[in-house]
């Protein structure tokens, strides 16, 4: 993966093949402290404990038809490589939460990466799942969270192109 | 940073209804842009990214685009399959934006398969 957004999107997409019907995507550039954070909970179907242990074994996957699973490896990889961590907590039925750690100025920490692209591939692609997404950098926070929008909009679906077009350009405004 | 304000929405809502079509709920047509680790390595949120932005400004309603997992052909990324309502679906491999752009406008929205792309028909459908 180039870049932090293509691993987000990645891990999503597993909370999505969980049965998640709302997923929260925390990024958190804690400049000060030098740390940058990605959280991502969900509401899925969740892991029992035997799973958990193997999830960061690439030749590990819960798919029939593979024999690797390099999702999480990668996000592990990309952590450790820049003085990071992660960190997977589930439970059976309740949902996991997936946490990236990575030391914000090392030299090896992937750029972001756009995540205006992923948040969109996300709500287009899957119009029933929820997405919460705060985006915190010092002081200044953006919010988008795909339930207030849909009750907002009164019945008209998330995909339609106007909201489409709307949404876009408001991550791309706000996210540079 | 401001968010999008509920009068944006509301104001795409009055347009909507506006609008509407006897489609509604309804769809023609499907595509699916698969989403593995390996196509996301490949570049398959590129393909997406090109499919939603044409889809945005050619305003075309009655089409759903969504994502899968990974299909088991991870060196043939990224890919995506289209399937029209009473059609047997396509799998089409290797993909970039300018050829799902051309899938849209040929398959998807005239009919006719672009069989250059294309690696198989298929008979499985998800709809």
């Amino acid at each position: 993966m180039e870049d932090l957004s293509l691993h987000i999107l990645d891990v999503v997409e597993n909370s999505i093949l969980a049965g998640a019907k709302r997923i929260e995507i925390k990024v958190h550039e804690n400049i000060a402290a030098n740390l940058l954070l990605i959280k991502i909970k969900d509401d899925g179907k969740g892991m029992d404990e035997d799973t958990l242990k193997k999830i960061l074994d690439p030749f590990f996957t819960t798919k029939r038809a593979k024999k690797v699973g390099l999702g999480l490896s990668l996000l592990a990889q990309a952590a450790k490589e820049s003085g990071g961590l992660l960190e997977v907590k589930s439970k059976k039925n309740k949902g996991t939460t997936v946490s990236a750690t990575f030391q914000d100025n090392h030299i090896d920490r992937k750029p972001m990466g756009n995540m205006a692209q992923t948040m969109m591939t996300l709500i287009v692609g899957n119009k029933d799942v929820d997405f919460l997404y705060q985006h915190k950098k010092g002081n200044l926070c953006y919010c988008l969270d795909t339930t207030k929008i849909k009750n907002s909009l009164e019945g008209v679906p998330i995909n339609d192109p106007a909201v489409i077009k709307a949404i876009q350009k408001d991550l791309e405004k706000n996210l540079r | 940073m401001a968010g999008l304000t509920v009068e944006d929405l509301k104001k795409i809502k009055a347009a909507h209804q506006a609008t509407a079509t006897l489609r509604e709920g309804g769809f023609r047509a499907k595509v699916t842009v698969h989403m593995g680790t390996c196509g996301i390595a490949a570049g398959s949120r590129k393909v997406m990214t090109a499919l939603i932005d044409e889809v945005a400004k050619r305003e075309i309603k009655d089409i759903v685009i969504t994502t899968s997992g990974c299909a088991g052909l991870c060196s043939r990324e990224p890919m995506a399959t289209v399937e029209l309502v009473g059609k047997p679906p396509i799998k089409y491999v290797d993909l970039n934006e300018e050829k799902i752009v051309k899938i849209l406008t040929e398959h998807v929205l005239a009919g006719n398969p672009v069989k250059e792309y294309a690696l198989v028909m298929g008979s499985e459908t998800t709809y």
